[in-house]
């Protein structure tokens, strides 16, 4: 089921790249706009015509220029969700999802409008959704085909940031029923960092930077490819409760940290985004300190950068976050690899913004 | 009331009709989608008719269609008689003379339609024939529908050349413009009086219709 793709072109844009998704695989292309993961796209999905490329998926091919094999869109099991949906405008949502299907079926294509949440939603025209539930009815439509690969094209762009927000949730949600390889084109880092399981960082119409989201969003260079200079991990959590004074409890790997305006039930799992620049270390526990968050953990490694800063990873169980700390300053706290220590977090680097749920499974 | 000619233009308006309606789905499509050199050549060609003067271009069909043309032997050797001054004669130049007023307004249907919506009927897995009629089809329709309505208004209308290469037979070639003509030369103002307003009536309604049913085409979508 692994999608194998290996592009080559000279126009519109140079364009020389590889990479392989394995099923159930999310894998975001980050990059600048302009870099060419649109155009990547848009070669695997049969809508554009590389010079040489070959696009496998579990073995059937679906382009392949040494051997003047090229599939026509409609003959490769793609599902693709465009950037600002492309829904049939004179079909209903479920007459949309119904036409991506070889035997249209209703009671399936009420499934999975329930799947994405639009319950009742089903005899609407797309003028008369909302974006967030025209893009939940992309989806549907892209899931109809029952696709050998999904390929999401900004798909979350469009919309307001609270509905994005609802969104990233609803897909964090989703991926348990999605065993294919996916690929999500998005020049939003948060969005990448939050959904996907690995980054492929496009740059020119090459891959500058391919690893696991934890390692390429703590890898400065990579960032700075990016144009980003604040390093950032996302740290697992359980929402605990709510406590009187209005934080809520959410329960790391080592310890609790305590945050406002979090509303997620009891039990729901989130993630929560940490600013490498935001985390303090201390080797012990500080005590008569206003911060509130305090995680034990463990460094793992220390990367100097350019300048006087240096790139601390630390594993909080199982997690790992990082912390910016100046070379004068890991020199002074004698930081080795396997040493203990205590990573302070500020409260205010927390922002509600940063806080997303992370689905319920 | 000369219901003869008359009738004969309905005909000849159906007939250009039924024949143009998949030129325009077709012409028009391709028009729209199509990306090649020889583009402009085209439209200006397909738009020729509408600038040129009757006279001139039935002047053209004449020679064309005669007996000492290649088509118009083709056609004496194959059906046994000449093309001009014959029903089949109007009905092709009238086919050739209402490509403006048919592709035109089907290749702006066409135009409308948003590329991505094309390719995700592709994603989809339609075939091109199936986006056709699934998707493109019914979003091009307005488009398609005032081509059509314009064609068969306009041969309905048509007299220059149906003159230059038809003539005036009754119950073959003359339509009831001729017929209204004739009867005009003829002093016989109150015969002409009621085709006309029969020929008006006739194209009022079928444009009403038209912009009637587009209208709610318009609202279904909207």
């Amino acid at each position: 089921m692994t999608l194998k793709v290996a592009l080559r072109a000279d126009v519109p844009i140079p364009l020389d790249v590889a990479f392989s998704v394995a099923p159930g695989e999310l894998v975001a292309l980050v990059g600048h706009s302009g870099s060419g993961k649109t155009t990547i796209l848009r070669a695997i999905a049969g809508l554009w015509q590389p010079e040489e490329a070959r696009v496998t998926v579990a073995g059937a091919v679906w382009l392949d220029s040494a051997a003047k094999v090229a599939l026509p869109a409609h003959r490769r099991h793609v599902g693709m969700v465009f950037q600002n949906y492309a829904l049939f405008p004179h079909m209903t949502a479920a007459g949309n999802v119904m036409a991506a299907m070889e035997r249209p079926d209703r009671a399936e294509a009420l499934r999975l409008l329930d799947l994405v949440n639009l319950h009742g939603f089903a005899d609407r025209k797309p003028a008369q959704l909302s974006g967030g539930q025209q893009q939940r009815v992309a989806l549907a439509r892209a899931l109809a085909r029952k696709p050998a690969a999904l390929l999401l094209d900004e798909p979350f762009s469009a919309v307001d940031r609270a509905t994005r927000e609802r969104l990233h949730a609803e897909i964090l949600a989703l991926r348990a029923h999605l065993a294919m390889p996916m690929i999500l084109v998005t020049h939003d880092m948060n969005e990448a960092q939050l959904l996907a399981d690995r980054m492929v960082v496009i740059e020119r119409g090459r891959v500058v930077r391919e690893g696991t989201t934890a390692a390429v969003m703590a890898d400065p260079d990579a960032l700075r490819a990016m144009g980003i200079r604040e390093v950032a991990a996302m740290l697992p959590v359980t929402v605990e409760g709510a406590d009187e004074d209005g934080l809520t409890r959410l329960d790391a790997a080592t310890g609790p940290l305590y945050l406002p305006g979090v509303d997620s039930a009891p039990g729901t799992r989130l993630r929560v985004r940490i600013m490498a620049h935001e985390v303090i270390l201390s080797r012990d526990r500080p005590v008569g300190l206003s911060a509130q968050n305090i995680l034990p953990c463990t460094v793992t490694a220390i990367r100097a950068g350019d300048g006087p800063g240096v790139m601390v990873h630390l594993a909080v169980g199982a997690d790992e976050i990082v912390a910016s700390i100046t070379r004068r300053a890991a020199a002074q706290l004698a930081l080795q690899p396997g040493d203990t220590a205590h990573a302070i977090l500020k409260s205010m680097s927390v922002a509600r913004d940063h806080i997303t749920g992370a689905g319920r499974t | 009331m000369d219901w003869t000619s008359l009738t004969l233009s309905l005909e000849l308006a159906a007939w250009t009709v039924a024949i143009l309606l998949p030129v325009s789905v077709l012409g028009g499509r391709w028009l729209a989608y199509g990306r090649f050199r020889a583009k402009g050549a085209v439209e200006a060609l397909v738009m020729l008719p509408l600038v040129l003067p009757p006279t001139v271009f039935g002047f053209y069909l004449l020679l064309a269609f005669g007996r000492n043309s290649p088509v118009g032997a083709f056609w004496q050797e194959t059906f046994g008689h000449q093309l001009v001054f014959t029903f089949e004669g109007l009905v092709v130049a009238s086919v050739i003379f209402n490509l403006p007023f048919a592709i035109q307004p089907a290749q702006r249907g066409f135009e409308a339609i948003a590329v991505d919506l094309r390719e995700a009927a592709a994603t989809c897995g339609m075939s091109p024939w199936r986006s056709l009629w699934k998707v493109e089809l019914p979003l091009a329709w307005p488009g398609l529908m005032t081509a059509m309505v314009l064609t068969f208004a306009q041969t309905l209308g048509e007299f220059g050349i149906v003159l230059m290469g038809g003539g005036s037979i009754p119950g073959e070639t003359k339509t009831v413009a001729i017929a209204i003509y004739d009867r005009v030369q003829g002093f016989d103002m109150q015969g002409a009086g009621i085709m006309s307003a029969a020929l008006v009536a006739i194209s009022f309604s079928a444009i009403a219709i038209t912009y009637g049913l587009s209208a709610r085409v318009g609202r279904r979508l909207a």
